[in-house]
């Protein structure tokens, strides 16, 4: 095989507390397209910008085309011929095509800006591309589709011999992603290596020639993509063997859920985010929400909490159609809802452990009806004690607690309001496998013992194997199946979450 | 000594400080500073009299800028609302010259006050349902709103020859203080009273700190953002009455002029971010009253009306440094370095009190 265009040697990268690369090794060779798979926290992103200059890297090497490079910013790695595209467009608005295709780069006559030069290239550099616009229109004229070309337009006239395109699709319809492609392949035969990242396994499929797979930080492998079958590919990232799927404890400890239905969602769907999805949620059940990232799950949960409205499709809970139309009116039915970021969106870290566990309760009672201070010394003791939240005391701010615990504290918050239902997207993620373990225990005796039901969302199969009692299988926004008993392992959901191809 | 480093590690700590170093300035520099006498009315007259009463109407300002920057929003608008209460409040009651008011001044009091809470309720529309930059939709009142003001008052200054409405900002007979001293404390006691009756507190904070997050606990964050625009904008109304009573005149352009960036410094001066979420309304005050008490020494001191921006600018640039985590963070690098150094001759000392003995 001929020299690599790039090679990545042990790549290391820590941040406090956190190992987000260790070991890693990728290598790119020109002409070839290249994916970048992994769950989330896998260390993709990580792995693109300790390349591309955004993050220093704490340990190994970068060769490209035989010299050792370390570009400490974007602008020196684009220098050495690596250029990015990222999921959101990163362009100006409100400047003109051809202005955004040369910012920082303007050819320059009598030392002024040479607009003819600047303008023709533009329309012979999108051309190239097959694209035909007015290039002296500003950006905001074109649709995201056409941005994301004239990114890539960008990225490829600064001399670039490796391309990274990270989720250009995200945001593309099925023409476009064709057309995306079709651009991909000509950029391929001019010899520059691309790599390719998306949550979008038939994509993988249809374009790439390797993938290099990484899970928690660590490389699990790089292989050719025709010789990997998608059942195997979706093993290697969320981590199980496959021989070794077939469950030991499986009944051992689950609730028995009722006959009587809390919940019942028909059809629901939202323009953009979800498509369609049936869910009915039993009480005392643990009903698992299972899926790629991007696959609608936590969608769903948005959906059932009201942060999100339905565009189509009904709500039922016990038997009364209801309409969802924010948080509180979810909170009145006894939903409650511990969301995936937990930074953005769970914790407000400058209050106190009390403060942030008695919010919800405070908020449904409303602001006149303020909970007493000892009473709410009371709930927040019995939470840290029901929960066993690590705290120096109550009044703690919560943001100088670790992951696991301010985890808790949400959940705390919820328990609290006392819910029939309580989602919990993705609560084991970022945290020690002591706390992990408590929480999966947690979620089933909570249905077992207070009948109370729960939506479990997790990536990592097993967990979700080891806990619920029936899991939703989603894929592209919709749900593709529903298992039960005995069917519930890891081998059927990575089945169901392949489809029919594998 | 316990308590003394409890009162140091408080939040009103830094307030309190720059208010006590200002006294103490004054009473050096200030002759007769602390002095207060007794007219034969039974009224009490003095520079810390005088302080208090001119500070009320920023006080005031400064109760609804702390609650509006809690969520980490920002009035800029409020001096102008001053102007426009002022001017309906005195264009109701008129400016006869006779001394007899037109309308009942209840009512002319009250429409002012409600004209200001209108107001608030334009900004609180434009933050929080339409999501417009904070800045920018004060602005708009900022700008327009002495224009408002103008129309009101048909461009003329109107100067209230009514008695009573003096009373507002000066002395009801009888009384050792000045009315608005009371105005001032009543608004106080009622935002320190919804603040322990109520949850409005950890709402505000949790709004400031984390809109998502306050959202996905149920919290009606744009009805909270919607409110404290409201509630700044009655603050307004309310220093509009003061500020035209303690002239007994209506001037759209001068009334309240800069007072929004007082009230945003006494805020600042109070210890509460600019960022938004912790806000400390006990801070606020003080600040109010410091912020008074700098504008009165420098006028005692001599420093012209024209200079005294540049005073205050100074004063905003030390508390912007002091809050500052980075200039927190040299600081402390220094404090360590000098340390050290110290901690490095003593050792030499010592070496040299061994070679002795």
């Amino acid at each position: 095989m001929a020299q690599a265009l790039l090679e990545m040697r042990y790549i290391d990268k820590v941040f406090p507390g956190v190992k987000a690369l260790s070991n890693v090794n990728f290598t790119l060779h020109a002409g070839e397209i290249h994916s970048l798979m992994g769950e989330n926290g896998a260390g993709k992103s990580t792995l693109v910008k300790v390349l591309t200059g955004v993050y220093q890297r704490d340990g190994g090497t970068i060769v490209m085309n035989g010299k050792l490079i370390s570009p400490k910013t974007p602008k020196e790695a684009q220098e050495c011929g690596i250029s990015t595209v990222y999921q959101e467009v990163n362009l100006c608005s409100n400047l003109t095509v051809a202005e955004n295709i040369f910012i920082g780069r303007e050819p320059k006559k009598h030392g002024f800006i040479d607009w003819k030069t600047i303008n023709q290239r533009s329309e012979q550099l999108l051309a190239k591309l097959d694209v035909h616009i007015d290039v002296t229109k500003t950006l905001d004229n074109y649709s995201v589709a056409l941005q994301q070309m004239i990114a890539i337009a960008r990225a490829v006239d600064v001399d670039a011999k490796i391309l990274i395109l990270d989720e250009p699709t995200s945001s593309l319809n099925e023409e476009e992603t064709k057309h995306l492609f079709k651009i991909m392949r000509q950029l391929q035969r001019q010899g520059m290596g691309i790599v390719f990242i998306s949550h979008f396994l038939d994509q993988i499929y249809e374009i790439c020639d390797h993938v290099t797979v990484l899970r928690n930080g660590e490389l699990v492998g790089a292989y050719e993509i025709s010789k990997l079958p998608r059942l195997e590919l979706i093993a290697k990232m969320v981590g199980k063997d496959l021989s070794a799927v077939k469950d030991m404890d499986k009944f051992a400890e689950k609730s028995t859920p009722s006959e009587e239905v809390f919940l019942d969602a028909k059809d629901i769907g939202a323009v953009g985010k979800l498509r369609e999805v049936d869910v009915t949620i039993h009480k005392g059940e643990v009903i698992g929400f299972a899926g790629l990232l991007g696959s609608g799950r936590t969608e769903t949960a948005e959906l059932l909490f009201g942060i999100e409205q339905i565009h189509k499709g009904s709500i039922r809970i016990n038997g009364k159609k209801i309409n969802l139309k924010n948080p509180m009116d979810a909170m009145k039915e006894k939903i409650g809802f511990c969301p995936e970021d937990r930074k953005r969106s769970g914790i407000i870290g400058d209050l106190s452990v009390r403060e942030n566990i008695i919010l919800a309760m405070q908020a449904k009672d409303g602001i006149m009806h303020h909970i007493p201070y000892e009473e709410q010394c009371k709930i927040a003791d019995d939470c840290i004690k029901l929960l066993k939240i690590k705290v120096s005391d109550r009044e703690q701010l919560v943001k100088n607690l670790s992951g696991g615990n301010q985890q808790k504290v949400i959940i705390a918050r919820w328990l609290a309001t006392q819910p029939n239902l309580l989602i919990l997207d993705e609560p084991t993620r970022g945290i020690d496998v002591g706390t992990k373990t408590e929480i999966q225990k947690m979620a089933i005796s909570l249905a077992k013992q207070r009948g109370m039901s729960v939506v479990f969302i997790s990536s990592e199969m097993d967990e979700m194997v080891r806990t619920c009692t029936k899991l939703v299988v989603m894929r592209d926004r919709r749900k593709v199946a529903e298992l039960t008993g005995e069917d519930i392992s890891s081998d059927g959901v990575m089945k169901a979450i392949a489809g029919g191809a594998a | 000594m316990d308590m003394l480093k409890k009162f140091a590690g408080s939040s009103l700590f830094l307030p309190v400080v720059a208010l006590l170093v200002l006294l103490v300035f004054n009473t050096i520099f200030v002759d007769g500073f602390l002095s207060i006498q007794l007219t034969e009315d039974g009224r009490l007259y003095g520079r810390l009299v005088d302080i208090l009463n001119r500070s009320c109407s920023l006080i005031i300002l400064a109760l609804g800028m702390t609650f509006v920057i809690a969520t980490s929003g920002i009035d800029i608008s409020v001096g102008a609302v001053v102007a426009i209460s002022a001017a309906v409040v005195c264009t109701m009651i008129g400016g006869r010259g006779d001394g007899v008011a037109q309308m009942p001044m209840a009512l002319a009091v009250l429409a002012a006050i409600g004209v200001g809470v209108l107001c608030g309720m334009w900004n609180g529309l434009l933050v929080a349902k339409f999501k417009i930059q904070a800045v920018v939709a004060t602005l708009i009142l900022m700008t327009a709103g002495r224009g408002v003001a103008q129309l009101m008052t048909e461009g003329q200054i109107i100067t209230v020859y009514y008695k009573p409405f003096e009373y507002i900002a000066g002395f009801l007979p009888g009384m050792p203080l000045p009315t608005n001293i009371f105005i001032a404390l009543a608004m106080v006691l009622l935002v320190a009273v919804l603040m322990k009756k109520t949850s409005i507190g950890l709402f505000v904070q949790s709004v400031g700190i984390n809109a998502t997050a306050a959202r996905y606990a149920g919290i009606n964050v744009t009805l909270v953002i919607f409110l404290v625009y409201a509630f700044s904008g009655l603050c307004a109304g309310v220093s509009g009455l003061i500020e035209s009573s303690l002239i007994r005149a209506a001037d759209a352009n001068n009334a309240g002029l800069n007072m929004e960036m007082d009230a945003i410094l006494a805020v600042a001066l109070g210890g509460t971010l600019l960022s938004g979420g912790k806000f400390y309304i006990g801070g606020s005050v003080i600040g109010a009253i410091t912020i008074q008490t700098l504008t009165t020494t420098m006028y005692a001191l001599g420093v012209s009306a024209d200079q005294l921006p540049v005073v205050k600018a100074i004063a905003v640039v030390i508390i912007c440094l002091i809050q500052s985590k980075k200039a927190q963070e040299m600081f402390d690098a220094w404090k360590a370095r000098r340390m050290s150094k110290q901690n490095g001759k003593k050792t030499s000392v010592d070496g040299k009190v061994a070679e002795q003995a």
